[in-house]
């Protein structure tokens, strides 16, 4: 169903309609284009605030195009703020635990769609219930455990916890789970053991299933700001969300700046949306969760 | 591909695990990473939040069991019902937008052309950093020269300081909130919509019915399921805010964020800052409750108003 609606090329209601509903379709596009005009309203006043001086900025009335467009406050940004240590840590972050969580969700998933052994609904179970406790509840013990091995401040503290995701396991289950049995058969009859069907036969079928869990993975773990704050104590290994939400004090009220920071910061998930929309929009059709 | 909107294949379920290879070893041995992750990093910690509830946790030094105390505490503690208080408006206030999102929806599912282009736009504020929405919120928010005032100015309704002044802190931070959920409401309610069978509506039309009328008839009672997933999952996100609240009002002298913490900003202040993790963990015991309670009550009242064929 999913993937229908993403390639669906059927025309709108309105298109098949006679002159009556063509009228209609204009007002439709009226109404779609001011609410769009609304959404991106904020992402225009930050791009035209970045261009003006701090002074221009904050003066009543504003001023809709700077006056005299400077790029003084990515200077201001990059030249304060360790910019590149903390994109470096957001992303090193991101790739271990999308690794993590895809080589754990799909080791789980096919065991769970796939093979026969005692307590496995009992399992299951266990991983769904967790699915349903709100994560706040587990931060004071993962904290504990994460300080208790060393590991604050690490890159590794920011990843470990989001690898395991009860929901990542459960959407490789289900893909798995379509898949018809009829291909292991076969590699079962030519001798392929469990590990390898699993290798080269069911893991490349689930790749959809696999980009789109590893896009919205990607996606917490870019954003995710609570865990970053707690985990990071000392501040030298601090992801971009954490930096920005302290570059507020820093800079207080020049908004210029800040604004330039808020933009260099989202604008690398911004890039990799733009190029794999699909994948992010089956992701979020077939799981619904919200960051 | 086939991922879809979670929902047990019945037919592999009645087989009750046919045509599965009956193979413990390699079972466990898969299993093996998910479960201990799961154990040590989510069941463990789980019950020692639901243990140090019940306990008296002082920063440095052995914890001590108090019993219910932490949980007396907390009823009795103003702050901790204003924080619930908080929590609840905002999670009103992101229902109230749902309904804007079914009619986008809506309207968007009867654009032949452009169709793609607004699932884009309106998706661009879930794949930007909350953290960076906040701060450009907070900027159009200002008392002083926020876009927001000035805009109001025009039509003569006087300014206000969204974000500092308590009595709107909630309403300012809950229109953010809306803002940045319509994307994901319209993917959900999007699928919802393309599963509606076409020819319902070519018969109505040709009944003579309306646009407006075939909406109310066919679209919204057929989408209802779709809209209970949304209204579920709004209201379990919505009651677990922090980000917004944390960026957007936090600054030394912001006095209106003292009536503005939301029940998750309490558990973090009182967990993370003050590390009074007893207290926290309390905390996070009734928001569990909370948020089970809401949903609970919502599956109750689905019977009312969802249909399934």
């Amino acid at each position: 169903m999913t993937d229908q609606f993403l390639r669906s090329r059927r025309p709108g209601r309105a298109a098949a309609g006679s002159k009556a509903s063509r009228h209609g379709e204009w007002v439709i596009h009226v109404i779609l284009a001011v609410s769009a005009v609304v959404m991106v309203a904020p992402f225009v006043w930050q791009l035209l605030t970045i261009f003006k001086s701090n002074r221009e900025a904050s003066q009543m009335p504003p001023t809709f195009l700077p006056e005299d467009p400077t790029t003084g406050a990515f200077a201001t940004f990059f030249g304060s703020v360790p910019f590149w240590a903390q994109l470096t840590v957001s992303v090193a972050a991101l790739v271990l635990r999308v690794i993590g969580q895809l080589a754990v969700a799909a080791l789980a998933g096919y065991a769970f769609a796939r093979l026969r052994f005692p307590g496995r609904k009992l399992l299951f179970g266990l991983f769904i219930a967790m699915l349903m406790v709100p994560s706040q509840l587990f931060l004071i013990g993962q904290f504990e455990i994460i300080r208790d091995l060393g590991m604050l401040d690490t890159i590794p503290a920011l990843a470990i916890p989001g690898m395991f995701s009860a929901f990542g396991i459960f959407l490789m289950r289900q893909a798995f789970m379509s898949i018809p049995s009829g291909f292991e058969e076969a590699a079962r009859l030519d001798g392929a053991g469990p590990l390898r069907t699993f290798w080269y036969i069911m893991l490349p079928m689930a790749r959809p299933t696999m980009a789109a869990l590893a896009v919205l993975t990607s996606l917490y773990s870019w954003n995710d700001l609570l865990w970053p704050l707690i985990v990071t104590p000392r501040g030298d290994r601090r992801p971009i969300t954490v930096g920005l939400a302290g570059l507020q004090g820093q800079f207080g009220t020049d908004y210029p700046t800040l604004m330039a920071g808020a933009l260099v910061a989202s604008l690398p998930l911004i890039l990799i949306f733009l190029a794999l929309q699909r994948q992010f929009f089956s992701g979020i059709a077939s799981s619904g969760l919200k960051g | 591909m086939t991922t879809t909107i979670p929902s047990p294949p019945l037919r592999q379920r009645k087989r009750r695990g046919g045509g599965l290879l009956p193979s413990p070893g390699w079972g466990y041995l898969m299993i093996a990473p998910a479960l201990i992750g799961l154990v040590a990093l989510y069941v463990w910690p789980f019950l020692t939040t639901f243990g140090k509830s019940f306990m008296d946790v002082p920063a440095f030094g052995p914890a001590t069991f108090t019993g219910f105390d932490n949980y007396t505490e907390l009823l009795g503690d103003g702050r901790f019902w204003q924080a619930l208080r908080n929590s609840a408006l905002y999670t009103a206030i992101l229902l109230l937008g749902l309904p804007v999102a079914i009619v986008l929806a809506a309207l968007i599912e009867q654009v032949g052309r452009g169709r793609a282009f607004y699932r884009v736009l309106f998706f661009l504020p879930v794949v930007t950093l909350p953290v960076a929405v906040s701060m450009v919120w907070r900027f159009i928010y200002n008392g002083d020269f926020g876009l927001l005032n000035y805009v109001l100015s025009l039509v003569g309704v006087p300014g206000q300081y969204w974000v500092a002044d308590a009595t709107f802190t909630i309403y300012a931070v809950g229109a953010v909130g809306i803002w940045m959920s319509l994307g994901i409401n319209l993917i959900i309610l999007g699928a919802g919509l393309q599963s509606i069978p076409q020819d319902l509506y070519e018969a109505s039309s040709l009944d003579g019915a309306g646009r407006v009328r075939q909406f109310f008839r066919i679209t919204l009672p057929l989408l209802s399921p779709s809209v209970f997933l949304v209204t579920v999952l709004t209201v379990i996100s919505a009651l677990q805010m922090f980000d917004l609240i944390f960026v957007m009002l936090r600054s030394v002298n912001n006095t209106a964020l003292a009536d503005s913490k939301t029940i998750v900003y309490l558990f973090y202040e009182k967990a993370f800052v003050e590390f009074d993790q007893g207290y926290g963990a309390a905390i996070a015991i009734v928001l569990l409750m909370v948020i089970m309670a809401a949903t609970l009550v919502q599956f109750r009242l689905q019977r009312r108003w969802v249909f399934y064929d």
